[in-house]
């Protein structure tokens, strides 16, 4: 054996087991088949109540920020899907519009709409696995290939728009990567209805089972002043009864444009959080109508040579398209020096873009504020002076990505 | 509910009384202020202009530059429904800022990532264990100065595995 460093235990407790006789300390995860997502728990014991827990993320992280800084601003984006792969298109949407006003580029009629449409998808594909995930773990076996045969639908219908099922790449700084392929919109509507019927099935198995709500109902409450100190956003906020969601507050895209509520719930328990997200995809789908019917036809990218690629028989036929498209994959769009921070509503809360550019092809910095990542750090609030079986459905419900969590 | 102008000029007013520079960038009023100043900062903030949510803290490393070192902060107003960057330079010799805790739950886990990625000292939280990297990792991979293919394997590579003498 070649002399490496020392085996140690990556993580160190913030209690030790042993301070207390009457108290038992154990480790779940990182890779528990009751929890998913990548993560360790410690939690002190007393009998069967979880009376301290200390969460440790990091098991997947990979150095995203770090290798940004060593690629184009274009070439990023693939990395982005990456963060939270159950919406991918809208941690696309987020860097690309974050890039394009720091750019002062505006994106076509087009492309906004159809940034809002497959924003409301992504999220909508996002509530879905959360929502399916949570209810197997509780044992609802039907609910949950109800819920997941109908995301399969989705990943494959956009798997036809962007050419991959779960990592897409799709935003392109200044527009998109490609327009919708034909009858593409129509067999959105069929899903939408497939979708209409299987969630009203989910609504009559589960929302008045006793099982269900006695593993639900006042387990996992957040107090809407903890949610705020603790930074939540996005559906954990909601639930607590705080109707802040940026399509809203900070309007972006075409939201201001769109009809649609913003559902509450009323103690943030995790029934809250399940019902908070089962309306919002219904509001989702509404929106995704109505971007349908906005849609008109037009370019998808702008004509911006700064951040489009020209037009593939122009980079053949003329010098100037040859030498633009070459400085655009070589060195990357020059963006002015400057920084700037962008939010986008994420599927799980506020998802923000920290820009910070030296008018280089390839950025100084790209920070992401990464709604899991902060709603790990106030999760021992809903687990402690609980059960320990409920740390399944509480973990369950905030909806932790990995991959956005650790980065 | 005020305009969002009418509330950054409120706001500047007030946060420029502690000798700061406050301009508007890309629709967020950005603060520069002393290491110092910051804590008070933010508790004028929550406690009396309504930033309420604690978004966020990073850095950014300008190596050649003196001070080093730029602390970043977000905040967020459900009120107003505007966000607010704070932004204070450290030297490398004392990279030290003070913690958010006393005020926000959400700074105790966003200052740990920030101390192990670019090594910045938080006054006041006790609590700063490696998060997303593990113990005993040496360096701050975010600084720029940290190569991007330097590796700290946890359990050692098997012989004729190595991946060379890299970083």
């Amino acid at each position: 054996m070649a002399a490496g460093p020392r085996i140690a235990n990556p993580v160190r407790s913030a209690f030790a087991p042993g301070e207390r006789d009457d108290t038992v300390v154990v480790s779940i995860g990182p890779s528990h088949p009751a929890t998913h997502g990548t993560i360790q728990i410690f939690a002190e014991l007393s009998g069967e109540r979880v009376i301290r827990a200390d969460v440790h993320c990091g098991y997947l992280h990979r150095g995203f920020e770090k290798e940004c800084e060593a690629h184009t601003w274009h070439n990023c984006i693939p990395y982005m899907d990456r963060l939270n792969y159950c919406s991918p298109l809208i941690n696309d949407f987020a860097y690309c519009d974050a890039v394009e006003r720091l750019m002062g580029v505006e994106i076509t009629r087009r492309a906004v709409v159809l940034r809002t449409l497959l924003s409301e998808y992504s999220r909508l594909c996002d509530h879905i696995t959360c929502i399916a995930a949570s209810l197997m773990e509780l044992g609802a076996m039907t609910a949950f290939l109800y819920m997941v045969m109908i995301r399969d639908y989705m990943y494959e219908h956009i798997a036809a728009l962007t050419g991959a099922r779960v990592t897409h790449s799709y935003g392109r700084i200044g527009g998109l990567a490609r327009d919708l392929p034909p009858g593409w919109l129509e067999r959105l509507e069929e899903i939408l209805v497939q979708y209409d019927d299987f969630v009203g099935r989910v609504h009559g198995l589960v929302d008045r089972n006793r099982i269900f709500i006695d593993r639900m109902r006042d387990v996992g409450v957040l107090s809407q002043a903890d949610a705020l100190s603790y930074g939540y956003t996005g559906p954990m906020l909601r639930s607590t009864g705080l109707a802040l969601d940026l399509r809203k507050d900070t309007p972006y895209l075409a939201y201001p444009e769109l009809d649609f509520e913003v559902p509450v719930g009323i103690k943030g328990d995790n029934y809250d959080r399940y019902y908070v997200r089962m309306r919002e995809m219904d509001e989702s789908v509404h929106m995704i109508r109505q971007c349908v019917e906005m849609l008109e036809p037009g370019p998808i990218n702008v004509d911006d040579r700064r951040c489009s690629f020209p037009e593939k028989p122009l980079v053949y036929g003329e010098i100037e398209s040859l030498i633009n498209h070459f400085k655009l994959v070589m060195e990357g769009p020059k963006v002015p020096a400057g920084e700037i921070y962008v939010a986008h509503e994420g599927a799980n809360g506020e998802l923000g873009f920290y820009l910070v550019s030296t008018g280089e092809g390839t950025p100084y910095k790209v920070h992401c504020r990464a709604p899991s990542f902060v709603h790990m750090g106030g999760a021992h609030k809903m687990l402690e002076g609980y059960q320990l079986a409920d740390l399944v459905p509480t973990f369950g419900s905030i909806n932790m990505i990995g991959g956005e969590c650790d980065r | 509910m005020k305009s969002s102008a009418e509330v950054f000029d409120r706001i500047a007013s007030r946060l420029s009384d502690r000798e700061g520079e406050v301009a508007v960038s890309h629709g967020i009023l950005v603060a520069n202020l002393a290491p110092g100043g910051v804590l008070a900062a933010a508790r004028l903030l929550r406690d009396e202009l309504g930033f309420d949510v604690f978004l966020d803290v990073t850095a950014v490393d300008w190596p050649g530059q003196d001070p080093r070192f730029e602390v970043v902060w977000h905040f967020y107003s459900t009120s107003h429904k505007v966000r607010v960057r704070v932004k204070t330079r450290v030297p490398e010799s004392n990279p030290s800022v003070p913690s958010l805790t006393p005020l926000y739950g959400s700074a105790a886990f966003m200052e740990r990532e920030c101390h192990e990625m670019y090594g910045i000292g938080f006054e006041g939280n006790a609590d700063l264990r490696p998060l997303l990297l593990y113990e005993g990792f040496v360096g701050h991979p975010l600084r720029k100065d940290y190569p991007k293919e330097r590796e700290q394997p946890l359990v050692a590579y098997r012989p004729g595995f190595e991946l060379g003498e890299r970083g």
